[in-house]
């Protein structure tokens, strides 16, 4: 009695859980609304309820569409996040792309490809175009600013950045002069590179631009940190944090928006982190470097995905989100890749917080004449592999130039595959 | 089949069976559930969700990494074909597997040592009777307890250049002699040293706990009677305690190299694997591998090497223990 009991219990329970697996509820072929996943990196409420007012509006004429979701995964691990979903079944509808993985997701057929409207800028579509077709919306074409801490650089006895425009001055050398003079006389950190902390060198391009140095050529094929130009822009990143001291050094972290630091250089949209800021601050263009005026534009794409379960829906909720009206409201957080709202009175009604001279001087004209970051195909194993490589550039009595060929040698076998 | 009754018992005791009338009489045929197979089945339904458990999170996932391992997996794409041994080849002229083993090697031997070597001293210290010394053991058990992630992310700001430990070593007035708290998690060397310690920390109040169950097994008069024979207190715990608590020494010691061969959050909080390749142990490399370079396959392969790895070491160790544990109950 016992053991037949036993044996229908277990029986039962085989049964449920094969059923469980079988699960038909995600079925693409059943009617009924469908619900739509984004995956996306930022965590900020304001730019999630932004989407989700989006969302609403486009649920109201949309019956077909159930729950629309954004979900927010850290950036550090965001691309291993997405591709991990994408690998175990459970890929998105639609997902934002960093601009240094979009050869990646453009050239695997990861993607679905997307309408192209005339108003987007060219420059703008460029990374996120095959074979004459759009696989993602560049939705925020974001140029990188320095942030400055006024209140810092005044303490420090230097002119502001914003008088040194004024005269003329505005250029690397007299921009490390003030982060010297902050972190000798206030203790406070001198200039900071957003998102760099001595691992993610690819933001040190906000730098080397203004040398005219790359890390590898235009086609991607050879190696450019042992040319000139980035030996040149290295050497004087390493002089800048061990001689000049007017950066603070590895293993320390500092942050600007928490008044810990007299300059950063990163993306406008972080000028949401200063609302509450308890000093004065202003946004300048990148000084100019040896190469000349320069500008640097981050990326990101919203792409569809083609392994999702509901693409064609996903394709026309995209074409909503990143409409005109839609784009002039996501504008206040992601400037836009759209011709017709590169305006300053677009951009000072969205950007209450930035002034329309900055907005003018720095993303308006950064959006025009900016390279956009560094990219390539595999990028993750770059990355690392560089990073790996340039390790010991961040000592005190480091050999840049050794250094930099040591780089090159390990990258060359993966920049010719 | 029950036999049916061919006529009614002419009297008690008298059974004719249809059978028994019509073929050559043979012995009834013994009931398929016999106690034995009853028992059988029993155990197997007992120990059936552990054993499904097994199937499914060990067993298949196994067969399945060496299936993965004999294919080129592009996530991205979504291809997923053969390539035979090629990831095997791949793995023998790899210039990243070299190191990646060499740090794994000195993770480990820096772990076991320390780990083993400070557990038990601080389980002989707490076995003392002493005041405080309950206190003394909770406060080196709880780190067992606390959220990995957690405590590794707490010691990330200590190891900082300005972080706590080199803010402890100005306030001792060290810098003021020339010595300058290192930057921790930028050198080669003390990057390694910061992981083990940060481990060592968190993990040896478990073997603290199971020496000292095992010390407090040992019987009292083998003591007494070492006194009485006149052993100093260092031949007394080599001559009793050491052989008396091996059993557990082995049990530690194989927990202990098997659970440093599967770091993994200390490094990718810590270091990354920086600086340069110093700190990425196989475990780390083979998650950069398959889940950052999207090189699934070969991600796979190296996931089968270390399982070949802790497989062989465990088994060394089963073997050695006849030459030096004891006894075993």
């Amino acid at each position: 009695m016992k053991l037949r009991l036993l044996t229908a219990a277990a029986t039962a329970a085989a049964l449920l859980a094969a059923a469980g697996c079988g699960g038909g509820s995600d079925d693409p072929t059943s009617s009924g609304p469908v619900d739509l996943r984004m995956t996306i990196w930022s965590a900020n409420a304001k730019h999630t309820a932004l989407f989700d007012q989006i969302a609403a509006a486009y649920q109201k004429d949309h019956p077909e569409i159930g729950k629309i979701s954004f979900e927010s995964i850290p950036f550090d691990s965001y691309t291993t996040a997405l591709t991990t979903q994408i690998g175990g079944g459970n890929a998105p509808d639609l997902a934002w792309i960093l601009e240094s993985t979009a050869p990646d997701f453009v050239t695997s057929g990861a993607l679905e490809p997307i309408d192209k409207d005339a108003d987007l800028l060219p420059s703008a579509t460029k990374t996120w175009e095959q074979d004459g077709k759009l696989f993602a919306y560049p939705f925020s074409t974001s140029p990188l600013g320095v942030f400055v801490n006024t209140d810092l650089v005044t303490a420090a006895g230097r002119p502001t950045p914003a008088q040194q425009i004024a005269a003329g001055t505005w250029n690397w050398d007299q921009a490390v002069a003030t982060g010297a003079a902050v972190q000798a006389k206030t203790g406070k950190g001198g200039i900071v590179v957003g998102d760099f902390d001595f691992k993610g060198w690819d933001a040190l391009n906000s730098i080397w631009a203004g040398w005219g140095a790359r890390p590898w050529s235009e086609d991607g094929k050879s190696c450019g940190f042992d040319q000139q130009p980035m030996v040149d822009a290295m050497t004087f990143v390493h002089k800048m944090v061990f001689t000049d001291k007017a950066m603070p050094g590895p293993g320390r972290t500092t942050d600007f928006f928490a008044g810990d630091a007299s300059m950063v250089l990163t993306q406008i949209s972080r000028a949401a982190l200063l609302e509450k800021a308890k000093f004065k601050w202003d946004l300048v263009p990148l000084p100019k470097g040896p190469a000349g005026e320069y500008s640097v534009v981050g990326q990101a794409g919203i792409g569809v995905m083609k392994r999702g379960k509901h693409a064609d829906e996903a394709k026309k909720f995209l074409a909503y989100f990143t409409n005109q009206e839609n784009s002039a409201k996501l504008a206040q957080f992601f400037p836009p890749p759209r011709k017709s709202q590169l305006t300053t009175d677009l951009l000072a009604k969205a950007n209450p917080l930035l002034k329309p001279a900055q907005l003018q001087s720095v993303v308006i004209d950064g959006i025009e004449r900016g390279d956009i970051k560094t990219s390539h195909t595999g990028y993750a194993e770059l990355q690392q592999t560089v990073r790996a490589a340039l390790d010991p550039l961040w000592k005190p009595d480091a050999d840049v130039k050794a250094v930099l060929s040591g780089v090159c040698s390990k990258i060359n076998p993966l920049l010719s595959k | 089949m029950t036999p049916r009754l061919l006529t009614p018992p002419h009297h008690p005791g008298q059974v004719l069976l249809e059978k028994q009338v019509t073929e050559p009489p043979v012995a009834a045929r013994a009931p398929y559930w016999t106690m034995r197979r009853r028992d059988e089945l029993a155990g197997w339904l007992f120990v059936a969700p552990q054993l499904a458990g097994i199937v499914a999170f060990v067993i298949v996932p196994l067969g399945l990494v060496a299936w993965y391992s004999l294919h080129e997996w592009n996530v991205l794409a979504g291809t997923f074909d053969f390539v035979g041994g090629s990831n095997y080849r791949a793995l023998t002229d790899d210039p990243r597997l070299g190191p990646a083993l060499r740090a794994t090697g000195f993770f480990s031997l820096g772990l076991v040592v320390l780990n083993l070597s400070l557990a038990l001293f601080l389980a002989v210290l707490l076995n003392q009777k002493l005041r405080g010394t309950v206190v003394f053991r909770t406060l080196f058990f709880s780190p067992v307890v606390v959220t990995l992630v957690a405590w590794t992310i707490v010691w990330g700001f200590l190891l900082q250049d300005n972080g706590g430990i080199n803010a402890f070593i100005d306030v001792l007035g060290l810098n003021t002699l020339g010595i300058d708290g290192p930057n921790w998690l930028r050198g080669d060397a003390t990057a390694m040293i910061s992981v083990i310690i940060v481990q060592l920390f968190k993990g040896v109040g478990l073997n603290m706990v199971l020496f000292l169950a095992a010390l407090q097994g040992v019987p009292a008069e083998l003591y007494e009677a070492a006194r009485i024979d006149g052993a100093s207190a260092w031949a007394r715990f080599r001559r009793v305690t050491v052989p008396l608590i091996s059993p557990t020494i082995l049990l530690t010691s194989i927990l202990t190299v098997v659970g440093s061969l599967q770091v993994f959050a200390q490094i990718a909080v810590l270091t990354q694997g920086g600086p340069g390749t110093s700190t990425t142990v196989l475990v780390y490399y083979l998650y950069q591998q398959a889940f950052q370079f999207h090189h699934f396959g070969y991600g796979a392969t190296i996931s089968l090497l270390l399982f070949v790895i802790v497989l062989a070491l465990t088994v060394l160790q089963w073997r050695m223990r006849r030459r030096w544990v004891f006894h075993e109950s």
